[in-house]
């Protein structure tokens, strides 16, 4: 078990510069840093000033170790994202990890809530539904899942914004507090989007995992023991079924950057989501080269530990 | 003396595109206690329904459609889910032909051997981990003590079935249906797990339904077979006898090509033809397609059951047609066996 | 060299598609067992798929454009703009702002419309006919479901199974490149191919290609490990049959109902995307997600605009919800369990 675990940490590095490679081919040979520039900007300014902005944040050496062994933004950009020096941001000059640091907290409160918020709604729905597989309940559930994966999220803000917080007036429409007793109130609205725009595919993978897991051999042979129906989802299918489940898990921690960077925005939540919709409209690149390498990283962490707790799960990878 | 199992006219049906399917078409069958009765056919022939239908396990959308199956004179088609439960793997017990996916992957095999106890007995865990672990020495799994917290993926697959048998016995079942229990299997290991089942059946009078098609297997354990085809019943009979004088022309064909029965050097014999597909399936004899010996009744009019002797039941024209002609006396009414 | 114009090209596009999409199908219909799920397939979801045929219709109709035939008097058009179908359909019909559907007068001020009574789902900020811009952003779905699609599909064919049959070195680069592409969240990807390549129309169909074709890449080089040592492969191998040929003939024929059901669940899933991004700022053009992000503050005026909203949000839900549905049954049909034998 322990080689793997190294083996796999290893190749979770090597996806890390991977991404870091690709970051820097996408930000400074895709966009020219001339372009950059000019963004931040505006098109009208004069040559030098493009080159003062250049050698002010840093873009103005050359790219590649080819050109200059010891100076040069490859190795420069590496050296920086790994030791998390994000440097300042390309649109107000902020340091961009005190940013990062304040919006930790507000992302959090909301992401955290919603992923817990959203295993326990949706495993209990999806165990029913798969219960009564093939009655009315069963097709109905699968209905409203098609229907309600069938709307967009930004269906979901518009009208959430709309119905509970301007008609009905239950919370507000926006804003945040961190206050811990106002915390509940603006959160409200965003979490029940987000629950809202993700139960149907939710119940709909569940439910496809206990039906497969249903329908294996070792449940007929449950059956022929004596063992109720009940008592055969609860202990033979779902144990079997925490396995892709686990999976599944995983893959909604980029959700949580969509509907984050989403909720986050339109909702007022002053998260790491809404740095970045922010550095998109201010053609932040700075910031947004961070943004994405955070987002990756914890992604790949979350995908190591994913792989990892498969040995709790499954007795089968444990003897790898 | 009624049989401890009594199976009238069992039907067994899954929906079709017009008409549903009769998979398993009238059966009637005795299992006495403590015998054991094997059940032969290809695969397609409606054995392995059959033995699911007897503890109501048919899967969907599959379902019993008509007949009885009686327990001690109890008609199990007639009880409640509940009691139908207490039935299964209770009173009678069913292992199947593939152990590697029929235990569940993440559950040690002694916790899962246990589930079954508990689930027809009150047991301390103490208690039920004890008899587990008596029933591994019994059933010739080595170190039985580590054996009880291994996990399926671990064992062999002789050991996996060894398992299966020690689950379906704990209950101490009146009724074991083995459905190909060895087919999955080595066959060195098919032989031990063979001779593991006669043991196993002598000293607890368990009676066997043994579902296979292998007839080797047919002549280590079986007291009395009965061959099925295409959903039905067509010779049924004590092993002795049907091995020695089959009397059916499928049961003769299936003997005749039998590798250790034929002759060096000549081609083997075999059926010609294929089984035909439920839609394709003749008004009469099922068989009738496929037979040496079919004259004009047979495509058209099924066969009745005829009784030409002690213990014996055939389905066939020609069969009747001979005996008729020699003017065979030695039917018996009102008693299947 | 001549410039060619946007337009033409469209046209181009469009009559190739429509040629291919008619190669498929006579295709399809000679297999016995394509053309046995088709017909189950038209017999379960008839509807939807008469839905999803609806939208193609439409957004064919504005894919084709030519220029002239423009009546002297349309003031809301420039002399020499190529026009496509729908366009011409809705010319002359703009107001000056907004009004509420069926409306005879303008929402704001009460002045007489134009054309009263005939904007059945009321105009915009510019005076637009919203059913004319709803219209319009069915193309703009398509291309983006479809298209992208159709360019993610083939790249992710080619390296999977290319990774996966011939395995070595090109094995290990693509799955490392798969690797890596997953690693990162989607949107974030998203956002920052985009933002790299500059915002416009085929900046967010390349980058919605290089974010889409991974999953399916990954999932045929799996595919394609598993089919390689199915025996038949390994007798064709032995009787001297060229590579290429194995992989045509034996390889992608078993992937060909992977193909369709990840077309059909790719593309309401590229469309939902853009839909965010346009949220973001940085979608297409003309989509019914941009028009949703426009009409998001008309619903705080008082009183309420809410029919830019209904029509644009209506749309792509209808036309997710056939595909999703058809999608669905065609999973089922296609499932591999159901299938004949590998070829």
């Amino acid at each position: 078990m322990g080689a793997y675990v190294i083996r796999r940490l290893a190749y979770g590095v090597g996806v890390i510069v991977g991404v870091l490679f690709l970051l820097f081919l996408l930000f400074f040979t895709v966009t020219q840093p001339d372009d950059i520039a000019r963004r931040a900007l505006g098109e009208k300014v004069s040559v030098e000033v493009i080159e003062q902005w250049k050698v002010n944040h840093g873009y103005d050496r050359p790219l590649w170790p080819w050109q200059d062994w010891d100076d040069n933004l490859l190795f420069e950009h590496y050296r920086r994202m790994l030791t998390f020096d994000f440097g300042v941001s390309d649109a107000d000059d902020s340091p961009i990890i005190d940013r990062i640091r304040a919006g930790v907290g507000p992302s959090l409160s909301l992401t955290v809530p919603l992923l817990v918020l959203g295993i326990l709604g949706g495993i209990p729905l999806s165990l029913l539904v798969a219960f009564f597989r093939e009655t009315y309940i069963d097709r109905t559930g699968v209905f409203l899942c098609v229907l309600a994966m069938s709307v967009s999220i930004i269906l979901y803000i518009v009208g959430a914004q709309y119905l509970i917080g301007k008609v009905l007036r239950w919370y507000p429409i926006s804003g945040f507090d961190a206050d811990l007793l106002m915390l509940p109130r603006f959160l409200a609205l965003p979490i029940i989007v987000g629950l809202l725009s993700g139960i149907g595919g939710d119940v709909r993978f569940y439910r496809t995992v206990f039906l497969e897991e249903s329908t294996r051999d070792f449940i007929r042979t449950a059956r022929a023991k004596g063992a109720s129906e009940p008592r055969i989802m609860t202990h033979h299918v779902l144990r079997n079924a925490l396995i892709p489940i686990l999976t599944r898990v995983v893959l909604a921690i980029p959700f949580l950057f969509t509907g984050a960077l989403l909720l986050e925005a339109f909702f007022g939540i002053p998260g790491l989501g809404s740095m970045t919709f922010d550095a998109i409209q201010a053609n932040d690149f700075s910031t947004l080269r961070t943004m994405v390498f955070i987002g990756s990283l914890a992604f790949v962490l979350g995908q190591i530990a994913t792989d990892l707790s498969y040995g709790l799960v499954d007795p089968r990878v444990r003897f790898e | 003396m009624s049989a401890l199992l009594e199976v009238r006219d069992l039907a067994t049906e899954f929906p079709g595109k017009q008409e549903p399917t009769r998979v398993v078409d009238g059966v009637s069958l005795d299992l006495d206690r403590g015998e054991v009765l094997a059940l032969v056919g290809e695969s397609g022939s409606g054995k392995s329904m059959t033995a699911l239908s007897l503890l109501r396990l048919v899967p969907k959308p599959g379902r019993v459609s008509a007949g009885q199956v009686k327990l001690d004179g109890q008609d199990l088609l007639g009880l409640s889910v509940t009691e139908m439960r207490r039935i299964r793997g209770g009173r009678i017990s069913m292992i199947f032909q593939e152990p590697t996916t029929c235990l569940n992957p993440v559950v040690r095999v002694g916790v899962q051997v246990m589930e079954a106890i508990a689930l027809h007995e009150t047991v301390t865990p103490a208690d039920a981990r004890a008899r587990t672990r008596e029933l591994f020495a019994e059933v010739g799994i080595p170190d039985p003590d580590a054996r009880l917290d291994a996990y399926p993926h671990e064992l062999s697959g002789g050991l996996k079935q060894r398992v299966m048998i020690a689950m379906a016995l704990s209950t101490r079942p009146e009724i074991l249906i083995a459905d190909e229990p060895t087919t999955a299997l080595d066959v060195t290991v098919q032989a031990q797990i063979l001779s593991l089942l006669r043991a196993l059946q002598r000293d607890r009078n368990t009676a066997i339904l043994l579902i296979t098609h292998d007839l080797g297997i047919v002549n280590e354990l079986a007291d009395r077979v009965a061959v099925m085809y295409a959903g039905r019943l067509v010779e049924v009979a004590a092993r002795r006898d049907l091995l020695a004088d089959p009397l059916h022309p499928y049961t003769k064909g299936l003997l005749r090509s039998i590798p250790a029965r034929s002759q060096a050097g000549e081609r083997l014999p075999e059926i010609p033809g294929v089984v035909p597909p439920p839609d394709q399936w003749p008004r009469g004899c099922r068989f009738s397609t496929r037979c040496a010996e079919r004259f004009e009744p047979c495509a058209e009019i099924f066969p009745q059951e005829i009784r030409p002797g002690v213990g014996r039941r055939v389905w066939c024209h020609e069969v009747e047609r001979s005996r008729t002609a020699v003017g065979n006396e030695g039917d018996r009414e009102g008693e299947t066996s | 060299m001549m410039q060619i114009e946007p337009y033409i090209f469209s046209n181009v596009v469009t009559l190739l598609l429509i040629l291919g999409g008619a190669f498929v199908a006579r295709s399809v219909s000679r297999e016995r067992l394509w053309r046995e799920a088709a017909v189950t397939l038209w017999t379960r979801r008839r509807f939807a798929i008469v839905v999803v045929g609806l939208y193609m219709t439409i957004g064919l109709f504005d894919s084709v454009a030519w220029k002239g035939g423009i009546p002297e008097d349309a003031i809301d058009v420039l002399p020499n703009a190529p026009l496509t179908l729908v366009d011409r359909a809705f010319l002359g019909t703009k107001e000056a702002s907004y009004s509420s559907p069926f409306a005879s007068v303008e929402f704001y001020g009460g002045s007489a419309l134009k054309h009263p009574g005939s904007h059945p789902f009321g105009t915009d900020i510019l005076g637009r006919d919203v059913l004319y811009l709803s219209l319009k952003g069915a193309r703009v779905a398509l291309l983006i479901g479809g298209l992208t699609s159709l360019i993610a599909i083939p790249l992710a064919l080619i390296f999977g199974v290319g990774a996966g049959y011939f395995g070595g070195r090109f094995d290990d680069f693509v799955f490392f490149l798969i690797s890596t592409l997953a690693s990162m969240p989607g949107i974030l990807l998203l956002i920052a191919l985009i933002m790299a390549m500059g915002r416009g129309t085929l900046s967010v169909c390349i980058a919605l290609g290089v974010t889409s074709w991974v999953g399916f890449c990954r999932l045929t080089r799996a595919e394609t490990l598993k089919l390689r040592e199915l025996d038949y492969v390994y007798a064709a191998r032995a009787l001297g049959v060229p590579e290429f040929r194995i992989v045509l003939r034996h390889i992608l024929p078993n992937l060909a109902h992977l193909i369709v059901i990840t077309f059909v669940l790719m593309f309401s899933g590229l469309v939902l995307s853009e839909a965010v991004l346009a949220w973001l700022g940085i979608g297409v053009d003309g989509s019914w997600g941009q028009m949703i992000d426009g009409a998001r503050d008309e619903l705080s005026r008082d009183p309420i605009i809410w029919w830019n909203l209904l029509a644009s949000g209506a749309s792509l839900f209808v036309l997710i919800l056939a595909v999703n549905a058809v999608g669905d049954a065609i999973r089922d049909v296609l499932d591999p369990r159901t299938l004949k034998e590998p070829s």
